[in-house]
């Protein structure tokens, strides 16, 4: 045992597996016959094989303790290992010496083995040194269905290799579970959900022999079978809504989603459903739906940020699809081996980057170059969507050639305006003008180049110097006043207009400067305590000239500032609006610069400061008398087309008659509909081979940069071979995994379906079959269901039935009342099965059952993600700049299947997160399950949870024929835990439901608050207070261990 | 929750196997459990414990402060006082210098890389270890001899995701537990009432929008999700769900609360399931931690002497100077690992005004915060850790004017500085070159750094491993030498 009390020091949650997985050995009990898998391999890989290894690398005296050939070898007059000798096994003789130079191994590597131990590898070495490979690699054979002693218990082979087990031990099942507990448990394994009324009363009124498979098949044809079995599938594949990396932009994959759930719904075979994922694209005559499928492996994470060396990102998602690849059927990460030869598994780092290479030719970059989706892109054009498209694309020519037919009497329209225009323009406002810089001259003594500009010449600003002016201009927070200028900007940003601040005084002043493409305006005190920022919402244009004015009316709050481009009021978004102090600064005002920063690269002309709050259509004038006199006093010949554009485009919406501004702007409106169609047609992430395929290299020390020899594809040799005619290439490597000799695929998959129903795997590392993962409790079980499953042409409704009408799945899990030892006690993990499955749900299951029970749940499959309650303030913690709000969903998608909430990698849903759900940026086959105060005040004072407890107080209070109290508290069990409230049980909730009722009766605004916790209305017909005690009756009940557990 | 009898027997046959037969091993329950194994160790401990049994070496911090500088400070601005840069001011960055070392995206393909001294900040000598301090932090200045800086921090990542990642997990890929997370895990809390390892996040003042966090710099990655950070919000509930939602106050609460547990403790008679025995005790301890964190939270009873030492900001929630005196209470009461992260330190472009804004938000609150846990005796078993993920470029990113410039990110050298329990006062670490570029003595690489705070708290970098896919995995990965220069 002192073994495990090595390991139990660092991973006691392994622990009680490895007991039971060796229970044959404890202390100082040998086992009969000593196996080198089950017994020695152990030993060898926790304090030998580090050094006496797979990895070259490390091994030391060429010596390599994995491999039954090299222990046998003749080593110039010694052996490792002589068959029936230990005393001549040098094995043996270097554990058991007193030389320290000759012990092994070394006194200084803390790896001693234990007396037991030695005891183990001498009757190993007496017993014939009998070497095995590790039993993952080789194939699984149908081993014979074991013998019971107690032949009347069981329904399929299943439960004979349970038995088998049992009895060895001593132990005997449980009897069968209620039906209640029964059609409970299948269900919420089989859908997720709990069984509804209907659906209960039917099981229990049939008393046909057969009555619990029908509900099995029942179960397995609903379609909310393939919606919780992608649930398992989406932690696997890393599927989420966002990128991931960095700034976790949104993404769109749903589709691949939807491929998913009715992959499943349909009961696609496994090995189909296996290659249309890894290599769909490459079959011939790809569907549509086969490209969707190959969106698996794009669903890793990808990264934005704007200084990532594109080729270390690109490597990493390859890597990334080697490790899920492999983690999902190989039951293995092979991360390890990216760096070095694995220590304790036969795969070379050489072998992993053949299985790189697999993955390495797809056309992608490892920088993200645009939002959303990155190529390579399946466009998915709907029926509807390419109706839309077609229907808009016909109505822009229609409306182009309603509006050309205009077109001269229009232009004719435009001369005879050009000609008097000049004549007639809007006036400028002058009124309250205290500054007025035209820069025809500098006003600042040979500061900065002047060129020419909009209107004569304009200062150019080369991203350094600003022009300072000692002006009279002393604005405060209190004064109205109005500022701004033309400008054409270069580049950069940040780049301020105007300002007049202090850098070094907690930017203290005003400003208007432009910054990610908008202009931003502030009044500062303290920077960002005391401040108002505002920002447009839609962006400026670079590199030509635009207007842009600043009012302010003195009221010391963002809603007083308007910001103007071109003459036009501007949607603003309030970024700060906490100004309190003084905005008033020594500093000079500055045309180009802040104090120091935020310097302009480009143009400014004509600035204008007023000392009042200009009207919206003051501005309007001012932008579009300098407008036009600057480009009708160009004549017509020498205007540029862009001038052109802006003339025309200002005559028709500005000053034409009524029949051309409405035909121009349904015009505009329909190709703006057209551009938005065009450049929105929905896409999912595919995988595409380049045409030319990428060269794969060995990465040495796994670096992205130091590419060693040239490697090409091919899967691990320790494994079995590719099959003969399969192409090198993903759609090779995907029917190698699903090839009727693999060894390892079909073990995996059947022992994560034996997770999901039983709690725990056979072999409980489900991500690790390797050596280094642990013993499987029923090793022939594991075999004979992977063959089982591989020979039903990988059938996985046929599987989980298997399983799910087992005699051991359907035992009891409550204590034994009488007599015989009760296994919690010998087997509290339950890994011998002589009770039935009991564990808390997962996560999603916790929240669609409270939403079933109620009958909030509304059962609407498929299409994008929806976003359900969420606490404020969650994305804005940690988003870039503060920015990102979580916009919640209203009616129906509040109540969507939790499968469905929409998932951002950098802040998953919190109340998903308290019950273990992944954040999904790697690939997860075994969540945690644990049991914590933040699950209890989730299930306590989650918005959802409450207004789950009063939907289910209303049901409490109009469903049952006589609502009683009594009657209305079975009710509510019976939709929570489908059994009916023990006595005692309905007293404990009796009584807390009188004292609520006295509670609310003196405080009826407290019931109506309680009541109206949620966005779905109370039921107006029922009383107030009652509801409220209802409502506290129905919190307890959902937040119960029982209704909460499997 | 005395009224209730506990039928015990079948428990105690559990807890002896737990915690029998599996020596050692805290099992199911406790392994279940983040704040509340009392139920399984009532009588050892009035807080968690960790998987060791006991540290691998004498404590010298019971818990730590950190004050994650998320963005990336400028070491040149800063603490890695240079005089040959206002010489060479303007000059390109010598070839001999840079290397062959990778640049960010942003200047790899920027033509110029001029030398951009700090010019307009006073670097002065502080206190009796006459340590180099800039103006830019004049209130920590006066606390120099507290301080022990290491100049010749460095890492490989270029870029904030992987770099902060690495900082916080080992690594700059995701997937792993973070240090607060590998902290509980292992020697577990103090306090039973509270998270073992709470995170304050706090906005940065600078014009420059701050870069994102990602929950997984405070998650579990393969650890069991217990040991994940618990983010206390400045606004709404300090932990999420923590309310009680209205119409249900607090006596309602108590009274749903016993229903529940008697609902429970039946559930536990029929099915002898230790997880309902737990689930029980978690939800008297959801109850403790409504009074308890609000209590933790609540700055009322301050005085206003305590608000002056962390500056005016700390009545402010949210600010980082309240997270400051946050940490200092969250401290007092048994904290393991209190991580705070002060955004916006990303200057790319307008460093001098940004850099400023940014300084003015944590000078005085760092300063308060070693000058109050000292004067609380606290300071002796509290390791702070002051920094973040890479310092900055000495050659400017874009346009050098004569006021303003830029830094890109630079993992070669940055300055970072510790204080308090286990480490040496009054020192300075390691040392770069003339341009504050590259390491000239006694590199120390962030594996280094977060073995040598494992080390603080007791913990073997080395022995405190977890299995995941059949790999015995560390905070460290295979790398990490404890600095013991710099221990006490």
């Amino acid at each position: 045992m002192t073994m495990f009390r090595h390991i139990m020091k660092i991973a006691p949650g392994i622990l009680l597996l490895l007991y039971l997985a060796n229970d044959s050995i404890a202390a100082g009990r040998m086992p009969e016959v000593v196996q080198f898998n089950r017994h020695i391999r152990p030993i060898l890989t926790d304090k030998c094989l580090h050094c006496h290894g797979p990895d070259e690398k490390t091994r030391e005296a060429d010596l390599r303790l994995d491999d039954g050939q090299e222990l046998i070898l003749d080593r110039g007059g010694y052996h490792v290992v002589v068959a029936g000798k230990p005393q001549k096994s040098e094995l043996f003789l270097r554990l058991t010496t007193d030389d320290a130079d000759e012990q092994m191994p070394p006194v200084e590597s803390e790896k001693q083995l234990t007396a037991d131990e030695i005891k183990l590898i001498r009757l190993w070495i007496a017993q014939g040194a009998k070497f095995q490979k590790h039993w993952a690699f080789i194939p699984p054979r149908r081993p014979a269905i074991p013998e019971a002693k107690q032949s009347n218990w069981g329904q399929n082979e299943i439960d004979a290799f349970i038995l088998a087990r049992l009895e060895a031990e001593g132990l005997s099942p449980s009897p069968q579970a209620s039906r209640e507990t029964l059609i409970r448990r299948v269900s919420l394994d089989l859908t997720g959900l709990p069984p509804t009324l209907a659906e209960l009363d039917a099981f229990l009124a049939d008393d046909s022999p057969n009555a619990y498979e029908k509900v099995v098949d029942r179960l397995l044809d609903s379609e909310r079978y393939g919606e919780h079995l992608a649930r398992y599938w989406l932690d696997a594949a890393r599927y989420a809504d966002t990128n991931g990396f960095f700034v976790d932009s949104e993404r769109s994959m749903w589709r691949w989603r939807n491929w998913v759930i009715e992959a499943f719904n349909n009961n696609m075979p496994f090995d189909q459903f296996t290659i249309e994922q890894l290599a769909g694209d490459l079959l011939p005559n790809a569907t549509e739906e086969q490209l969707i499928a190959t969106g698996f492996n794009r669903n890793h994470m990808t990264t934005r940020e704007s200084g990532v060396i594109d080729e270390e990102y690109r490597v990493e998602y390859v890597v990334d699809r080697v490790k899920t690849t492999s983690t999902v059927w190989l039951g293995m990460s092979m991360g390890c081996a990216r760096c070095h030869d694995h220590k304790y598994d036969p795969i070379s780092q050489e072998e992993f980057y053949q299985l790189f290479a697999f993955f390495n030719s797809i056309k992608e970059t490892g920088l993200k170059r645009t939002y959303g989706n990155s190529p390579p892109l399946l466009k998915i054009l709907s029926p509807e969507y390419s109706a839309r498209l077609n229907k808009t694309r016909i109505e822009v020519e229609k409306a182009k050639s309603k509006f050309s037919q205009l077109r001269p009497e229009l232009e004719a329209a435009q001369a005879k305006w050009e000609k008097t225009v000049l004549e007639h323009l809007p006036e400028i406002p002058c009124n309250g003008m205290i500054e007025h810089f035209n820069m025809e001259k500098s006003p600042q003594a040979g500061k900065p180049e002047l060129r020419k500009g909009l209107l004569g010449k304009a200062a150019q600003f080369d991203g350094d110097a600003a022009i300072e002016v000692e002006s009279e201009i002393d604005f405060e927070r209190t004064d109205s006043f109005s500022y701004g200028a033309w400008m054409k900007l270069t580049s950069g940003s940040p780049a301020c207009l105007i300002s007049k601040n202090d850098d070094v005084n907690s930017l203290r002043g005003f400003d208007v400067m432009i910054r990610k493409g908008k202009a931003v305006v502030h009044l500062i005190h303290k920077w960002n305590s005391d401040a108002i920022q505002v920002m447009t919402k839609s962006s400026i244009t670079t590199g030509r000239w635009q207007h842009v004015m600043v009012t302010y009316d003195g009221s010391g709050k963002a809603s007083g500032i308007h910001i103007y481009l071109d003459g036009k009021p501007q949607p603003l978004e309030v970024r700060h609006d906490t100004l309190r102090g003084s905005i008033k600064t020594i500093q000079p005002l500055r045309i180009g610069r802040r104090s120091s920063s935020a310097a302009f690269t480009g143009m400014i002309d004509e600035v204008r400061i007023y000392d009042r709050e200009l009207t919206a259509k003051e501005v309007f004038q001012l932008a579009s008398s300098q407008l036009l006199s600057a480009i009708v006093s160009i004549p017509e010949k020498r205007r540029s087309a862009k001038q052109k554009e802006i003339l025309h485009k200002f005559f028709i919406t500005e000053q034409a008659s009524a029949k051309f501004k409405m035909a121009f702007s349904k015009l505009n409106n329909l190709r703006e509909q057209l551009r938005n169609l065009e450049s929105n047609i929905p896409t999912a992430m595919v995988m595409q081979e380049l045409s030319k395929p990428r060269e794969t290299f060995f990465l040495v020390r796994g670096q992205y940069n130091e590419q060693g020899r040239k490697v090409s594809v091919d899967v691990p040799a320790s494994m079995s071979p590719m099959p003969e005619n399969a192409p090198k290439n993903r759609l090779g490597l995907s029917k190698w995994l699903v090839h009727r000799s693999h060894p390892l695929t079909a073990r995996v998959i059947v022992n994560r379906y034996w997770q999901h129903c039983f709690g725990t795997g056979i072999v409980k590392t489900v991500e690790d079959l390797g050596t280094q993962g642990e013993w499987p409790s029923h090793p022939d079980l594991l075999d004979w269901l992977a063959v089982e499953f591989m020979e039903s042409g990988w059938d996985i409704k046929h599987i989980h039935r298997l399983i799910v009408t087992s005699a051991t799945y359907r035992q009891t899990a409550k204590l034994r009342q009488t007599g015989k030892p009760d296994s919690r006690t010998s087997d509290p993990g339950n890994r011998l099965l002589a009770r039935g499955p009991r564990f808390r749900m997962d996560a999603e299951v916790v929240r669609d059952n409270a939403l079933a029970i109620s009958g909030l749940l509304i059962n609407q499959a498929g299409a994008a993600s929806v976003k359900p309650y969420q606490p404020e303030g969650i994305w804005e913690a940690v988003s870039y700049d503060g920015n990102l709000t979580y916009e919640q969903d209203q009616g129906d998608s509040l109540y969507r299947r939790s499968l469905y909430t929409y998932w951002k990698r950098q802040s998953p849903p919190p109340g998903m997160l308290a019950f273990d759900a992944p954040t999904r940026e790697t690939c997860t086959v075994r969540r945690p399950r644990t049991n914590t105060p933040l699950q209890a005040l989730t299930l306590l004072n989650d918005t959802t949870y409450i207004e789950a407890a009063r939907v289910l107080a209303q049901r409490m209070m109009t469903e049952p024929k006589l609502t009683t109290p009594n009657a209305q508290i079975h009710h509510a069990f019976r939709l929570a835990m489908a059994r009916p409230p023990e006595p005692d049980e309905v007293n404990i909730l009796l009584e807390l439901y009188q004292k609520q009722l006295k509670e609310y009766q003196h405080n009826k605004q407290a019931a109506a608050r309680l009541i109206a916790v949620g966005d779905s209305k109370p039921d107006q017909t029922l009383d107030v207070i009652k509801l409220a005690a209802w409502t506290t009756i129905a919190s307890v009940i959902l937040s119960m261990d029982e209704t909460v557990t499997k | 929750m005395n009224h209730i009898s506990y039928n015990n027997n079948i428990t105690d046959l559990a807890r002896r196997q737990f915690f029998g037969q599996a020596a050692g091993g805290i099992g199911t329950v406790a392994l279940a459990t983040l704040f509340n194994p009392q139920v399984a160790r009532a009588d050892k401990t009035k807080g968690t414990p960790g998987i060791l049994e006991k540290t691998h070496f004498p404590q010298r911090a019971k818990r730590v402060i950190s004050l994650f500088m998320h963005g990336g400070p400028s070491q040149v601005e800063l603490f890695d006082y240079k005089p040959l840069l206002k010489e060479l001011r303007g000059t390109e960055l010598p070839p001999s210098v840079r290397g062959t070392q990778r640049l960010t995206g942003m200047t790899s393909k920027q033509k110029s890389l001029p030398i951009s001294a700090p010019g307009q900040f006073t670097f002065k000598q502080y206190g009796q270890s006459g340590s180099w301090i800039s103006d830019l932090m004049p209130n920590l200045a006066k606390v120099a001899d507290d301080i022990c800086f290491i100049k010749s921090l460095n890492t490989e990542a270029i870029n904030h995701d992987p770099a902060v990642t690495l900082f916080q997990t080992g690594h700059q890929q995701p997937g792993r537990p973070s240090i607060g997370a590998w902290a509980s895990y292992g020697i577990g809390s103090e306090n039973a009432d509270l998270p073992a390892f709470t995170v304050l996040i706090s906005q940065g003042s600078a014009a420059r929008p701050a870069d994102p966090l990602y929950t997984r710099l405070w998650g579990t990655g393969f650890l069991p999700s217990n040991y994940q950070g618990v983010n206390f919000r400045s606004s709404g509930d300090p932990v999420l769900y923590l309310s009680n939602p209205p119409g249900i106050d607090s006596s309602t609460r108590r009274r749903m609360l016993d229903g529940l547990s008697q609902l429970n403790q039946k559930g536990y008679e029929s099915f002898g399931d230790p997880e309902i025995k737990t689930r029980i005790a978690q939800f008297e301890m959801a109850y403790r931690m409504q009074s308890s964190v609000p209590e933790l939270t609540d700055l009322s009873g301050e005085t206003d002497q305590t608000f002056k030492m962390y500056g005016e900001e700390s009545r402010k929630p949210g600010t980082f100077a309240a997270n400051c005196l946050l940490a200092r209470r969250l401290a007092e009461r048994g904290t393991r690992f209190i991580q705070l992260y002060h955004r916006g330190w990303d200057q790319h472009y307008n460093l001098p005004s940004d850099i400023r804004l940014q300084a003015q938000d944590v000078d005085r609150a760092c300063a308060g915060l070693i000058s109050d846990l000292k004067q609380r005796g606290l300071l002796d078993e509290t390791l702070i850790v002051w920094g973040g993920e890479f310092g900055r470029t000495v050659y400017s990113q874009g346009k050098l004017t004569a006021t303003d410039y830029g830094r890109d990110h630079h993992g070669r050298c940055f300055t970072m500085w510790l204080a308090g329990g286990g480490i040496k006062p009054g020192i300075s670490y390691g040392v770069t070159d003339d341009f504050s570029y590259n390491v000239a003595e006694k590199p120390v690489h962030v594996h280094d750094l977060n073995a040598t705070i494992l080390r603080c708290l007791g913990i073997e970098h080395k022995r405190l491993t977890f299995k995941f896919q059949g790999r015995e995995f560390r905070l460290t990965d295979v790398h990490g030498v404890v600095v013991k220069e710099i221990l006490s």
